[in-house]
C-alpha cells in the first residue's frame, strides 16, 4: 500500500513539475500538409535556438486535417498544399488568412529498365497517360517528343497516391490545365477517381517505392523524394515551350512570375506558370492564420517567427529540396503580416 | 488393424502439421526481425535515447521524449482498459446464460473489428473537441477502447474454464461472491487473463492512427498529460514518409525499440505471474 | 435483471451490479461509437441510402461516393487471411500446449507473441519491400493455365489481394494462437487422461481437448478475424488501393478501414467525410452481421453433446484392448 502511494505520489509530482515548467514557455502548436514538414521542423528548430522560451509544435496531418483542426481551433496554426476553398473559408469561425513560405515541385517518375537517357514530357502526353488512353512506353506520343530514344514495348503502369493529398493536388490541377479531357474526366482535388488498372501508392514514399520496384511504372511524387531516392524523372514541357527539369531554381521562376499578378490573399496556383525558365508543376504551400486570433500572446510570437522564415529562414530551403521564395512575393507578404490582429 | 495404423498415422500427421507451422510462423517474424535490427541498430546510440527529435541533416537527433511519452499514453490507456476489460468479462463470464452477458460479449466483438482510425475519431470527438486541444489523456482514451475487447474476451473465456468446483467451494467456505470470484477464481485463471492484457499491450504499442487526431505529437520533452505528447508510433510515422535517409534509419531505430519494449514489458509480466502463481500455491 | 438462477443475497447482488456497470460501460461505449458513426454520417446516407451498398463509383469530384468495391475487399482480403491464419495458428497454439518439451513452451510462447509486437507500419514497409517484389516474382512465373483462370490472371505487379492477405494473416496469426493456447491449456488434464485410457492416440485426444474449449477457440479465431477487418496501415502499403471487384489475388484491391484512414485526414467538404463516416458505419454493421453469425455458429456448437466421434473407431479400440 506504502509503495503504491509513494509511486502516485511521484507520478503527480513529475506531472506538476512538467505543467510548471512549460507554464513559462510560450507553446503553440499547428498542424497541416505533410510536404513541407521537413523545412518547417528545421525553421522551429532553428528559432528555437535564437528563443529558447518558444516551442512552436507541428504535426504534419495533411493539408485538409490541418484546415479542419484550424477552423476547430484545436490548433493556432495550420498549413496547406493547396489554398482554402471559398466554402471552407466561408465555414470558419473567424477571417483566415494564407502565408506562402516555401515552394515545392511535383516530377513525373519512372522505371525503364536499361534506359539511360532523361525522357520528356508534355503536359497532354502525362495526361494521356495517366488517363490510360498512352498503354505502352514506346507509344507514338511519347516518341514524337524523345527523338532517338529507344523506348521498349513495355506496359506503363501508373502508380499515383493512395491517400488524398497536396502533391496529387498541385498534380492534377497541372493536368486540368493542360488537357480539357481531364478536367472533364477527371477533375481536380487531393483525391481523384483514378482510371481503372492505376496502382495507389502509399505517401510519396510508397510511390517512389512502388514505382522504382515495378518495371515500367509511371508515378508522381515531391522532387526531394526523387532526389532521395535516386529515381529517375523527367522533363517536363512548360507554357513557353522548353523543356525543364525540376530543381530549386526552375521552381522558384514559376513563382517569379505570379509576383506580378498576385492576389491580395495568396491564394494563387502556379501550375503551367509562364517564363522560359519555369517548371511547370510547382506550387506555394501556405501557413494559415486567423486574422484576429484569441491568443495574443501566441499570436505575436508567431508574427515575429513568419518575419524571421520569410527572411533568414529561407536560406534553409534549398539543402533540404525546397525552392526559396523569390524576393517580389516576400515583399509582398512582409506587407500583409499587419493584417493580423495583435491588439 | 489398419484402422488402428490409420489412426496413428493421422496422429503423426498432424504433430508434424503443428511442428511445421511453428516454424512457418517463425520464417517471416526472423524476416521481419531480421529487417528492423539491420535497419535501426544503426541509429541507435545514446544521443537517440538522450535527446529530442532534430532536423534533417543535424546530427545528435533522438527519441526519448517519444520513449517516455509512449509509456505514459499506453500507461493512461491500460489504467483505463484493464479494470473496464476484466471486471466486464467477469460479469460476462460470471453470468453466463443472461441476456445482458451476451450484449457485453457481442459488444466486445464488434469494438474488437471496429477500425483504429474510426476510435482515434471517435476519441477526438469527445476528449479533443469540447476542450480545443490535443492532450496524453485523449490519446490514452483512444489506446485505452482499443484495449478493452481483448482484454474482456480473454478474461471470460479463461473465466469460464475455470472449473465450477473452485467456485463452490469457496462460496461453501462462506465467502462472498466478490471475495470468491476475485481472490479464488481470477487468480485461477491468471496466467491468461495476463496473456489478453499482454496482447492487447501490443496490439495498440503499434498504432499511429488513433494518436496522431488524439495526443498529436511534440517536438519537445513533455509529461503534461493534458497537452500534446510524442510517442513512438507517430514519431516513427512522421520520419518513415519523409524523403531523408537519415531520419529514415531514426524511425527504424524507433521501430525497434518500441518492438523492445513490448518484448520486455511481456517477458517482465510472464515473470512476475509466475512469481505470484508460486506465492498463490503457498511453495 | 432478477434470475432465478441467481440468490438474492446482498453480497450476490452488490456483485452483480458492481461487475455489470463495468459491462455496461462497454455497451455504452459501444453504442456511443455506433451513434457518432450514424450522425456524421447522415449527409451521406440522406443522399445515397442504400445505394451506398451497392454502388463502384468513388469520385470525391464529382461527389459520387458507393462503397461496394471496399466492402469487396475488406471481405475477401479478410477472410483470406482468416484461412491461411487459422490451421497455422491453432497448430502453433497445439504445438505450444500439447506437443513442446517444457524448456521450449515458454521461448515458443515468447516469439509467437513478438510478432504481435511488430507496429503495423513495420508489417507495410516490411511488405512493400521484402514481400511484394517476392510476389511480383511468384505471378511472373505463374504458369499460364493458372493465370487463364479468374484467380491469377492480372499483370505482374506484386501489391494486390495476395500480399494482403498475406501481411494480414502474418499479423493475425499471433492473436488467434495466444488465445487458443490459452483456452487449451486450461482444459482440465483429467480430460486428457480419460482420453488415454480410453486408447486415443495423440491427435485424438487433442481433437477432444479443442471439443471441450470449442467456444473458446471460436472466441480465438473470431479474435483474429475482428484484427484483420479493422487493420489499416500494413493493408495500404501492400493492396494496390484500387477500388475494384475482382477474383484475382493478383489485383490491386482497396479495403474499408484503407481508404477511411487514406482519404480521412485530406478529407474537405461535407458530403466527402460524411461518405467516408459512411463508409465506418459499413463496417461496423458488417462487423455486427460477422458476429451475429459466429455467434450461431458457437451456439450450434456449444449444444453438441459429444464429439462425433468414429463409432467404429471406438469399436474397435474397445476390441483391441
Amino acid at each position: 500500500m506504502n509503495r503504491a502511494r509513494t509511486y502516485v505520489t511521484i507520478a503527480l509530482m513529475v506531472g506538476a513539475l512538467g505543467a510548471a515548467l512549460s507554464a513559462q514557455k510560450v507553446q503553440i502548436t499547428g498542424a497541416g500538409a505533410t510536404f513541407p514538414f521537413p523545412i518547417y521542423s528545421k525553421w522551429f528548430s532553428e528559432y528555437n535556438k535564437k528563443n529558447p522560451n518558444v516551442e512552436i509544435n507541428y504535426q504534419s496531418l495533411g493539408s485538409g486535417a490541418g484546415i479542419r483542426q484550424l477552423s476547430s481551433q484545436t490548433v493556432f496554426f495550420g498549413a496547406t498544399d493547396g489554398p482554402m476553398t471559398d466554402e471552407q473559408l466561408q465555414s470558419a469561425p473567424g477571417r483566415i488568412l494564407h502565408f506562402p513560405t516555401v515552394l515545392g515541385g511535383v516530377v513525373p517518375i519512372y522505371n525503364i529498365p536499361g534506359l539511360n537517357t532523361e525522357l520528356k514530357f508534355t503536359g497532354p502526353v502525362l495526361a494521356n497517360i495517366f488517363l490510360g488512353a498512352i498503354t505502352k512506353w514506346n507509344d507514338p506520343q511519347i516518341a514524337k517528343i524523345n527523338p532517338g530514344v529507344n523506348l521498349p514495348a513495355t506496359d506503363i503502369t501508373v502508380v499515383h497516391r493512395a491517400e488524398s493529398s497536396g502533391t496529387t493536388y498541385i498534380f492534377v490541377d497541372y493536368l486540368a490545365k493542360v488537357s480539357p479531357e481531364w478536367k472533364k474526366k477527371i477533375g481536380v482535388a487531393t483525391s481523384v477517381n483514378w482510371p481503372a488498372g492505376t496502382v495507389g501508392g502509399k505517401g510519396n514514399e510508397g510511390v517512389s517505392g512502388l514505382v522504382s520496384q515495378t518495371p515500367g511504372a509511371i508515378g508522381y511524387v515531391e522532387l526531394i523524394y526523387a532526389i532521395q531516392n535516386k529515381i529517375s524523372y523527367g522533363s517536363v514541357q512548360n507554357m513557353n515551350g522548353k523543356f525543364v527539369k525540376a530543381s530549386t531554381d526552375t521552381v522558384t521562376a514559376a513563382a517569379a512570375a505570379a509576383a506580378k499578378q498576385m492576389p491580395a490573399d495568396f491564394r494563387v496556383s502556379i501550375t503551367n506558370a509562364p517564363g522560359d525558365n519555369a517548371y511547370p508543376i510547382s506550387s506555394f504551400t501556405w501557413l494559415l492564420f486567423y486574422e484576429t486570433p484569441k491568443d495574443k500572446g501566441q499570436a505575436k510570437v508567431m508574427v515575429e517567427f513568419l518575419k524571421w522564415a520569410l527572411t533568414e529562414g529561407q536560406k534553409f530551403a534549398p539543402d533540404l529540396g525546397y525552392a526559396p521564395l523569390p524576393k517580389d512575393v516576400v515583399d509582398l507578404e512582409m506587407k500583409a503580416i499587419p493584417k493580423i490582429k495583435l491588439g | 488393424m489398419m484402422r488402428d495404423r490409420w489412426r496413428r498415422g493421422l496422429s503423426h500427421a498432424v504433430l508434424i502439421f503443428s511442428g511445421a507451422s511453428v516454424v512457418l510462423a517463425l520464417i517471416p517474424l526472423a524476416l521481419i526481425l531480421f529487417y528492423v535490427i539491420t535497419r535501426g541498430v544503426g541509429a541507435l546510440n545514446l544521443d537517440f535515447f538522450r535527446n529530442m527529435p532534430a532536423p534533417v541533416g543535424e546530427r545528435g537527433g533522438g527519441m526519448a521524449n517519444a520513449i517516455v511519452g509512449s509509456l505514459i499514453v499506453t500507461g493512461l490507456g491500460s489504467l483505463f482498459a484493464i479494470p473496464i476489460g476484466v471486471i466486464a468479462g467477469v460479469y460476462a463470464a460470471e453470468y453466463r446464460g443472461t441476456r445482458f452477458s451476451s450484449a457485453t460479449r457481442f459488444a466486445a466483438d464488434t469494438l474488437n473489428g471496429v477500425p483504429s482510425i474510426v476510435i482515434g475519431v471517435f476519441a477526438y470527438g469527445i476528449a479533443v473537441l469540447p476542450f480545443k486541444h490535443f492532450s496524453a489523456l485523449a490519446g490514452g482514451l483512444a489506446l485505452g477502447i482499443m484495449m478493452i475487447p481483448l482484454i474482456m474476451r480473454t478474461t471470460e473465456e479463461l473465466l469460464l474454464l475455470v472449473p465450477n468446483t473452485l467456485r463452490e467451494g469457496a462460496l461453501a467456505l462462506g465467502a462472498t461472491r466478490a471475495r470468491a470470484v476475485f481472490t479464488v477464481v481470477l487468480p485461477a485463471a491468471l496466467p491468461g487473463i495476463v496473456t489478453g492484457i499482454l496482447l492487447a499491450l501490443a496490439r495498440i504499442a503499434g498504432e499511429t492512427a488513433p494518436l496522431i487526431f488524439t495526443s498529436f505529437n511534440n517536438r519537445y520533452f513533455s509529461t503534461n498529460v493534458t497537452q500534446p505528447i510524442s510517442t513512438l508510433t507517430v514519431q516513427v510515422f512522421t520520419y518513415a514518409i519523409t524523403a531523408y535517409e537519415d531520419w529514415h534509419r531514426q524511425a527504424w531505430a524507433g521501430a525497434l525499440v518500441l518492438v523492445t519494449i513490448v518484448s520486455l514489458c511481456s517477458v517482465l509480466a510472464r515473470m512476475a505471474t509466475a512469481r505470484m502463481e508460486r506465492l498463490h500455491r503457498g511453495a | 435483471m432478477k434470475n432465478s438462477r441467481f440468490s438474492a443475497r446482498p453480497d450476490e447482488v452488490f456483485f452483480r451490479v458492481g461487475t455489470g456497470a463495468f459491462a455496461l460501460l462497454l455497451i455504452v461505449i459501444v453504442g456511443g461509437i455506433a451513434f457518432e458513426l450514424g450522425r456524421q454520417s447522415s449527409l451521406s446516407i440522406a443522399k445515397f441510402g442504400w445505394q451506398f451498398w451497392q454502388t463502384d463509383v468513388w469520385d470525391p469530384v464529382a461527389d459520387q461516393f458507393g462503397a461496394r468495391p471496399f466492402i469487396w475487399g475488406t471481405l475477401y482480403s479478410s477472410i483470406l487471411a482468416l484461412l491461411i491464419s487459422t490451421p497455422i495458428a491453432l497448430g502453433i497454439a497445439i504445438f505450444i500446449s500439447e506437443l513442446a518439451p517444457q524448456w521450449l513452451r515458454k521461448p515458443l510462447v515468447f516469439v509467437t507473441e513478438l510478432l504481435a509486437a511488430v507496429p503495423s507500419i513495420v508489417y507495410g514497409l516490411w511488405g512493400i519491400f521484402i514481400l511484394v517484389p517476392v510476389v511480383r516474382q511468384l505471378q511472373l512465373n505463374t504458369p499460364a493455365w493458372l493465370k487463364s483462370t479468374p484467380f491469377f490472371s492480372g499483370p505482374p505487379l506484386g501489391v494486390g489481394m495476395l500480399s494482403a492477405a498475406i501481411v494480414l494473416s502474418i499479423m493475425v496469426i499471433p492473436f488467434t494462437s495466444s488465445v487458443a493456447r490459452e483456452v487449451l491449456k486450461a482444459v482440465p488434464q483429467a480430460q486428457r487422461e480419460g482420453a488415454y485410457a480410453l486408447g486415443a492416440t495423440r491427435w485424438e485426444a487433442i481433437r477432444m481437448a479443442l471439443f471441450y474449449a470449442r467456444t473458446g477457440i471460436v472466441g480465438a479465431i473470431m479474435l483474429g478475424f475482428g484484427r484483420a477487418l479493422g487493420e489499416t496501415m500494413a493493408v495500404t502499403m501492400v493492396i494496390g488501393n484500387s477500388p475494384q471487384i475482382s477474383l484475382s489475388l493478383f489485383s490491386p484491391q482497396y479495403t474499408m478501414a484503407a481508404v477511411l484512414a487514406n482519404e480521412f485526414a485530406e478529407a474537405a467538404g461535407d458530403l466527402y467525410l460524411s461518405a467516408l463516416v459512411n463508409i465506418g458505419l459499413v463496417l461496423f454493421v458488417m462487423t455486427l452481421i460477422i458476429n451475429t453469425l459466429s455467434r450461431l455458429l458457437i451456439w450450434s456448437m456449444a449444444r453438441q453433446k459429444r464429439p462425433r466421434l468414429r463409432r467404429a473407431a471406438l469399436s474397435e479400440a474397445g476390441q483391441a484392448a
